[in-house]
């Protein structure tokens, strides 16, 4: 069965999106893109130093689309720079918007964060918003011209996994765009449910990073976001509380 | 209301005598929690806990490594200048020290600026004596302005300043405040602090505070540890960065937990932190403020840093001299005399060999007029 994912005129065959933080080294990026599969990898600008010779971006494989993304900003106006940044020095047009103004749990701030969409995808940028999963703002995002929006399936870095359940469901079901769970997610399962509730992709970063064999995980994360997803497709057979009878209890009725 | 009165109400509650009270199963109990309170604060910098390290740095670390990944972000001090009109009795700037003072000129500046930026450090500290002739807030702007060519990220660590020549100083581009109180139990704050306007114990302990309110990212505090009880000390240190968590949540709070070291004079204060109590200290802080960034010193000796990496740390000094353009000049009077004087490379090295990888570059502050 043909599953296209298509964001920002790119066509993507893995819905699993990757982080470049918090590993050990930076070689172990290539190893993680080819274990995990993964097309799209984000990277903090804010750690993007060109005049190091251990620059971040020149470990990572050139298939891959970058997502830079504006970790750091705590207003819409400093993700727009940062973005705009990113795009000068050749990192390509997609950004994923984070504005976080609460060092305490690092929750996003969902007003600013619409407003740097509004402005970056004016811009021509393809906006990818990380967000509290709150309905309504994700329809702002939406109409402010996002690409997709990203909630939060728990706070970032707890691999608590998901959560924001109930509020990821009904942002999938009321949302046009693709929903990314971003954040959260610890266990290829985890994965594997936001994949089958009908999230678009997933984006993860510690589970793999702080994994035992990064690599490994990253192979674990590939196949249970492909597991996930064509549980999806396939259709999950509905819950039943009780056992229902195999015959149909009206059958007599001819 | 400041964290001045915070402290007070709190400080009914905190004596000698509590620490005693708590046992093994009040630690457990605390770690079992999601939340930790000013309780769960005591309990774990309680004798009990002190048996029960392991437990503690166990959980210490998963909270670091899930909140701060496998990275230790490296920063270099540099020192502009020694004058100082305070006489402290533990420091060798010490007004009442007669030494040939020093303060960097602009060309001094660049050229320690280079020898540091060429390490591959991005994030700097600049940190003077107490002079507001020397080196006042225009002096400050003016090294900024010539720092901001090589760093990412310029700190500072100056005598406090209103809220107003905060902002003055935000907008040259600082982002960053480092401030300790040095002492927080004020009777001996009162002792340590002869003369000189650092003597108002109040116009330090609410400085951090209007760091905050003028905007800046990072605010960090510390106590330094060795002047009077530490339980008490690192209590009210971590109570003091949790109510600036709690009241400036943009802001980026962190700790230091700087340990007393030799100097040009002669001071006692009878209170040792030994190792077994700093690691105490550091574990109760990440335990109690898990998103909190935490600064180790080169006043440690390299063979206890290269241990305590793992317990909570998330920012270390390399490459350090605690002298007046120490980088690039001979024959100035150190602050303080460090432990651990390893370059950047070869901290970087030690980093790598155990699993961290260094992070020069952390952040940016971006001009908004070309962005
Ligand atoms: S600690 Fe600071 S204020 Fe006190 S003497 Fe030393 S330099 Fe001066």
């Amino acid at each position: 069965m043909s599953d296209p994912f298509v964001i920002g005129g790119r066509s993507l065959s893995s819905r699993l999106f990757i982080g470049t933080g918090k590993y050990s080294r930076n070689t172990l990026i290539p190893e993680v893109v080819e274990a995990s599969g993964s097309e799209v990898i984000t990277v903090a600008l804010r750690r993007v130093d060109p005049n190091s010779n251990d620059n971040i971006i020149s470990h990572i494989p050139d298939s891959m689309t970058l997502l830079p993304n504006t970790s750091g900003a705590r207003t819409a106006e400093e993700a727009v720079r940062i973005a705009r940044l990113a795009k000068a020095s050749g990192l390509g047009n997609w950004v994923k918007i984070e504005v976080i103004n609460d060092q305490k749990y690092l929750l996003p701030d969902n007003a600013e964060t619409i407003r740097a969409t509004e402005i970056l995808a004016a811009e021509g940028f393809v906006v990818l918003p990380y967000m509290s999963p709150d309905l309504s703002a994700a329809l702002r995002m939406q109409k402010a011209g996002a690409a997709a929006v990203m909630p939060l399936g728990s706070p970032i870095g707890t691999n608590r996994g998901l959560k924001t359940l109930e509020l990821l469901r009904i942002l999938i079901a009321e949302v046009e765009l693709p929903v990314i769970v971003d954040a959260g997610i610890g266990r290829p399962s985890e994965a594997a449910e936001a994949m089958e509730l009908g999230a678009a992709a997933v984006l993860l970063n510690t589970a793999i990073a702080t994994a035992r064999d990064p690599l490994l995980m990253a192979s674990a994360f590939r196949d249970a976001v492909a597991a996930g997803r064509k549980a999806y497709l396939a259709g999950l057979g509905p819950v039943e509380e009780t056992a229902s009878a195999s015959s149909p209890l009206t059958g007599f009725l001819g | 209301m400041g964290f001045y009165e915070t402290a007070h109400a709190l400080g009914h509650q905190v004596n000698a005598g509590m620490w005693g009270q708590f046992n093994k199963e009040d630690v457990r109990r605390s770690l079992r929690k999601e939340q930790l309170d000013e309780h769960d604060l005591q309990v774990l910098l309680s004798p009990a806990a002190g048996d029960c390290l392991e437990e503690m740095a166990r959980q210490a670390r998963s909270l670091t490594r899930s909140h701060f990944g496998h990275v230790m972000q490296l920063f270099t001090p540099m020192y502009l200048a020694d004058f100082c009109i305070n006489h402290c009795t533990y420091c060798s700037f010490s007004s009442i020290y007669d030494f040939p003072r020093k303060k960097l000129s602009p060309e001094e500046v660049r050229r320690e600026a280079e020898a540091i930026a060429a390490t591959g450090i991005r994030h700097i500290l600049i940190l003077t004596g107490e002079s507001r002739t020397e080196s006042p807030v225009s002096y400050l702007k003016e090294c900024v302005r010539i720092l901001k060519e090589f760093f990412s990220s310029v700190s500072i660590e100056v005598n406090p300043l209103s809220e107003g020549e905060y902002k003055e100083l935000k907008e040259a581009g600082v982002d960053g405040l480092t401030l300790y109180q040095e002492v927080y139990h004020e009777e001996t704050y009162s002792k340590l602090h002869v003369k000189g306007p650092k003597k108002i114990y109040r116009n330090r302990l609410d400085a951090p505070e209007r760091g905050c309110r003028a905007g800046f990212r990072v605010v960090n505090i510390g106590a330094l540890l060795g002047m009077y009880d530490w339980r008490q000390e690192a209590f009210f240190t971590a109570m003091h960065a949790r109510y600036l968590q709690d009241k400036y949540p943009e802001c980026e709070i962190g700790l230091s937990a700087p340990r007393f070291r030799p100097f040009l004079g002669e001071y006692d204060s009878g209170h040792i932190v030994t190792d077994r109590a700093l690691v105490q200290i550091i574990l109760a802080y990440r335990l109690f403020l898990p998103r909190a960034g935490i600064t180790l010193s080169t006043r440690e000796p390299s063979a206890l840093r290269d241990r305590l990496i793992h317990l909570g740390v998330t920012k270390m000094s390399a490459g350090v001299s605690t002298e007046v353009g120490g980088h690039t000049q001979q024959g100035g009077t150190p602050q303080f005399e460090i432990s651990d004087g390893r370059s950047v490379h070869e901290i970087s090295e030690m980093l790598k060999a155990n699993s961290l990888q260094p992070v020069y570059k952390d952040w940016d502050m971006l001009d908004a007029g070309i962005y």
